[in-house]
């Protein structure tokens, strides 16, 4: 059997909850081909370059369609992502110039209009308002699921009202994206039976999830209604509406790139801050670090581990490899953000930490679109939680982590605590 | 209290514009103009925005006491 | 002892005791002035400038603060450390002794230095009829006061402005005009706005951009006089082609004069284009022998650039007072082999007409241009320079993000053409002249300049800036 490399080790389940040592391995390599000709970049330097590289596509269609390598002496495996993508370009799998047009006239839909971009800022105190239920909503208990309880309702719940989806479709959406994100693996286990099990599920998941966005645009094409999504059918910029299909698919990412990628930083906050006892002492006597504390523990459990869809329309010669034209590229934030020659002692969580340009979210023209809410939301959520949870300590360490590689994040985080302050 | 940008780095991300829209303004796509002295008050929205920002363009006084406004 | 463990013994004194002097209070002067702290040094440091002003930033000036948006007052630039020292300001500095190691003020004092850093930076330079400069409403715009006098003017409002000169200070105050309102008209030398920076193509979309927002722009013409009326306020300006042009608020936006007259007489490399410099920051006296105890950093400092063929390179930008100050605060207190070069690649932006310019290099350096993505037609967009098969320099326009990738290209000497983006690509991607104005002809002068090979290079005086 051929050994598997640094890359496919660190996408087993079994190393979901420390992909770090593999990373480690893999930085040796900055630009490191895999058996299925994909590159994957795993060093900041060289991250950021390809980032602002116009001879790299994101443009899903552009790319090969990556296919599992076949279990042995098996038939050829089922594609991999084909099953969980739509297949309409949204804002993160498309190129200028047409991502620069639909970007633009999808950001103050949810900003506000360029003159004053309040809309971010003024969900504060909702936010606060939502977090503070949450907690009181504890009061009393002695062990909590921060994923449960906490992590995941509060992004949920902003995300439906900034966007306009009915709160009570919640269970349904909840559970298509829960499905799809099972069936999504890029590493060596992708070729199992059970993953090629999944894929079907995860196919039919995506197929309900469009179906579902797709009525809600219908609906508010005839009716509009609050938020982002009405306002995206409704107001056209001046340079003219989206097509239906590019609509469907961009409704899709900002429902779920709007909570899932929040969900997995509040949890991995929680996990990180229970795991550092000095660190969350201090946060506790220091509450104002939660400034800089939100972009350490960005850094330090990125919620985008990589990203996939990238690929090169030209060759491109970096860090001493050469990345054929055609190839795709992976660039692996969750390493980059651990990079010895970019941060000091990355491994180490400072919350003070002054040279803290990580790649949490991405950057260049795909750099996150929700990144002011996440970032508002995360401060408020983890800065209550560690002002008001009473001596919290971890059940389970490791926690149970979700399958997924990309949107890499506990399933569960169980915590005793004495009580909850008011 | 005292901000600067330096827009050599700047990209144009607006992070802070989102997150401070009275001291960091936009006109145009990319063109960012802000208030180098705006009032303490706004400290932690600033703060919050420097922080933010995807290639630490901002830099905000690190003093609170000011020297160097008297002449000999 | 050993001469090196002396040597160190005398660095580690003057890091303790020794005495800096900075002229210059500005960006360069300020963040120089940090860096030496930083850096250990104890010693006594003083820091002298010609404006009352404690530093301030000057970027906004020509922005937020015509606008009326921000005071002028409010430019007051961050510190990022206590800098315990003298500060001289409101006194100039008069002139150097290199003999007595000594700074002369204009209130007549004599202050002693173990080392030195000039950091004198530019100034506008003004309308050349005294008479008609001295008129009311006929205003520069470079300082903090500048600005300020300029605002009120704009709130009047004025009926018309003038602007002579479309160079990027000249552009800036067009659009904040237009911002406001204001008719305004601009009258350039050159073939376009920006040309001597970013050559004839670009100034050829500048100038589109200038008139689609309403601005009476006159290329190819002077301003031959100045009139004003009966109480002194300026009131007309006769251009070269005879016309008149009705106008009661004149910006003279000339370009810069490197703050040098002080120096007259001290034995510098210092001249039209400011003082000759090597990477490291340390002064050249007149026959380009490098100083011991001098340094320059900021506006008006030349040092030559290695990838611009050891060419003396001026560059008038924000990061190259910024990083040019912190590495000759550096060199200042350490010994070789613990220098720092300075070696920045010149960059700078201008926000005009809602859209955002970034340039990268050297752009008057390269003799073609090619436009890489994007659209023209949208003003979203990146071209590049190049000279003999190179690139040297790039420009984006309203595109910043991907400036920093032709930022590595022109530092690896890569090729020209650049290699075509993989999307977005322009209708023609056929490299063209990039039509810079020749040596001689009047325009604004770009603000990042090579300068020849020569530390006390002085051909460039004799280019004749007569209107």
């Amino acid at each position: 059997m051929v050994e598997e490399t640094p890359w496919q080790q660190a996408l087993r389940y079994a190393n979901r909850a420390n992909p770090y040592p593999f990373y480690e391995e893999l930085r040796r390599t900055p630009v490191a081909r895999q058996p299925d000709g994909t590159y994957v970049v795993s060093t900041y330097q060289e991250i950021v370059t390809l980032l602002h590289d116009p001879r790299v596509s994101s443009d899903i269609r552009k790319l090969p369609v990556p296919v599992a390598a076949p279990a042995e002496g098996s038939a050829e495996a089922e594609p991999i992502t084909e099953a969980v993508i739509s297949l309409e370009p949204n804002i993160i799998t498309q190129d200028p110039p047409e991502h620069d047009r639909d970007r633009r006239m999808m950001m103050p839909h949810f900003v506000g209009p360029p003159h004053s971009p309040h809309l971010i800022s003024d969900l504060e105190p909702d936010i606060r308002r939502i977090v503070d239920g949450l907690l009181d909503h504890m009061q009393g208990k002695t062990r909590i699921d921060a994923v449960d309880e906490f992590a995941y309702p509060l992004p949920v719940t902003v995300i439906c009202k900034v966007l306009g989806v009915p709160p009570d479709d919640e269970p349904r959406f909840h559970s298509w994206i829960e499905t799809a994100l099972d069936a999504l693996d890029f590493g060596p286990e992708a070729a199992s039976e059970e993953m090629q099990n999944r894929l079907a599920g995860g196919r039919r998941a995506v197929e309900e999830f469009e179906q579902f966005a797709a009525e809600l645009l219908d609906r508010y094409a005839q009716q509009p209604g609050p938020g982002m999504l009405s306002a995206m059918v409704n107001e056209d910029g001046p340079e003219g509406g989206m097509s239906k299909g590019v609509l469907v698919s961009n409704a899709l990412l900002l429902i779920f790139a709007g909570h899932e990628t929040t969900v997995n930083l509040i949890a991995h906050s929680v996990l990180t801050l229970l795991r550092h006892p000095d660190a969350l002492e201090k946060l506790r006597h220091r509450p104002e670090l939660i400034v800089p504390g939100v972009e350490e523990l960005l850094r330090f459990e990125s919620s985008v581990q990589f990203w996939h869809t990238r690929s090169a329309m030209e060759d491109i010669h970096i860090a001493g490899t050469t990345i054929p034209k055609g190839a795709p590229i992976f660039l692996a934030y969750g390493s980059a953000n651990r990079d010895p020659k970019r941060f000091a002692d990355p491994d180490e969580l400072d919350l003070e930490r002054r040279d803290n340009q990580h790649l949490g979210f991405s950057q260049g023209i795909h750099f996150c679109f929700g990144a002011p809410l996440a970032r508002l939301e995360v401060q408020v959520a983890v800065g209550e939680f560690v002002r008001r949870m009473q001596n919290p300590r971890l059940v389970e360490d490791p926690p149970p982590y979700r399958h997924n590689q990309i949107f890499r994040g506990p399933r569960h985080v169980l915590v005793d605590i004495d009580g909850i302050r008011d | 209290m005292r901000v600067a940008v330096d827009l050599n780095r700047c990209q144009g991300y607006a992070q802070c514009v989102y997150l401070a829209h009275e001291v960091f303004r936009l006109t145009g796509q990319e063109a960012l103009t802000y208030e180098p002295n705006p009032d303490d008050e706004r400290r932690l929205q600033v703060e919050r925005a420097a922080a933010a920002c995807p290639v630490q363009a901002i830099v905000i006084d690190r003093l609170d006491g000011v020297e160097g406004s008297a002449t000999s | 002892m050993t001469v090196p463990a002396t040597v160190a013994e005398l660095v580690r004194e003057f890091r303790a005791n020794g005495r800096i002097v900075i002229v210059g209070a500005s960006l360069a002067g300020l963040r120089a002035a940090e860096a030496l702290r930083e850096e250990g040094f104890t010693g006594s440091l003083t820091i002298i400038g010609d404006e009352p002003h404690e530093p301030y930033d000057r970027p906004p000036l020509s922005k937020q603060v015509l606008k009326g948006w921000v005071a002028a007052d409010h430019t007051k630039l961050p510190r990022l450390r206590e800098v315990d020292a003298q500060w001289r300001l409101g006194v100039a500095a008069t002139g150097l002794d290199r003999a007595a190691r000594q700074v002369r003020t204009a209130d007549g004092e004599q202050i002693p230095y173990d080392r030195l850093l000039i950091a004198t930076g530019t100034r506008a330079r003004q309308w050349p009829n005294p008479d008609e400069a001295a008129l009311d409403g006929v205003c520069t715009l470079r300082s903090r006061d500048d600005a300020a006098q300029l605002q009120k003017a704009l709130a009047a409002p004025p009926s018309r402005v003038l602007v002579i000169g479309a160079g990027f200070i000249g552009s800036e105050v067009a659009s904040v005009c237009r911002e406001l309102d204001l008719p305004v008209t601009v009258v350039e030398r050159g073939s376009a706005p920006l040309v001597g920076a970013l050559g004839g193509v670009i100034g050829e979309i500048a100038a589109e951009m200038q008139r689609d927002h309403g601005v009476d722009l006159r290329c190819g013409l002077g301003v031959s006089s100045l009139e004003g009326d009966a109480g002194g306020h300026v009131r007309r300006a006769h251009l070269s082609d005879g016309t008149i042009v009705d106008a009661d608020v004149v910006v003279a936006s000339l370009g810069s004069i490197r703050n040098v007259e002080w120096l007259e007489g001290a034995g510098l490399a210092s001249g039209f284009w400011g003082v000759g410099c090597d990477a490291g920051g340390r002064a050249f006296d007149i026959n380009g022998v490098v100083t011991d105890s001098i340094w320059v950093a900021g506006d008006v400092a030349r040092a030559p650039h290695v990838l611009y063929e050891y060419q003396f390179l001026a560059m008038e930008h924000w990061d190259n007072a910024v990083l040019g100050a912190e590495a000759a605060a550096h060199n200042m207190v350490n010994l070789e082999p613990h220098y720092h070069p300075h070696l920045l690649l010149p960059g700078f932006w201008s926000g005009q007409f809602g859209v955002n310019i970034k340039s990268v290099g050297v752009p008057p350096f390269g003799d073609e241009i090619v436009f890489t993505q994007g659209s023209v037609k949208e003003r979203h967009f990146a071209a590049a320079y190049g000279r003999r098969g190179r690139i040297v320099a790039a420009v984006t326009f309203d595109h910043g993000k991907w400036l920093e990738y032709y930022g590595k290209l022109i530092e690896q000497s890569g090729p020209f053409p650049p290699p075509p983006p993989g999307w977005d690509q322009p209708g023609d991607m056929k490299p063209i002249p990039a039509e810079f104005p020749q040596p001689g002809v009047p325009t604004a002068i770009p603000d990042v300049v090579l300068t020849g090979h020569d530390p006390s290079e002085r051909r460039a005086e004799f280019r004749s800036r007569r209107r």
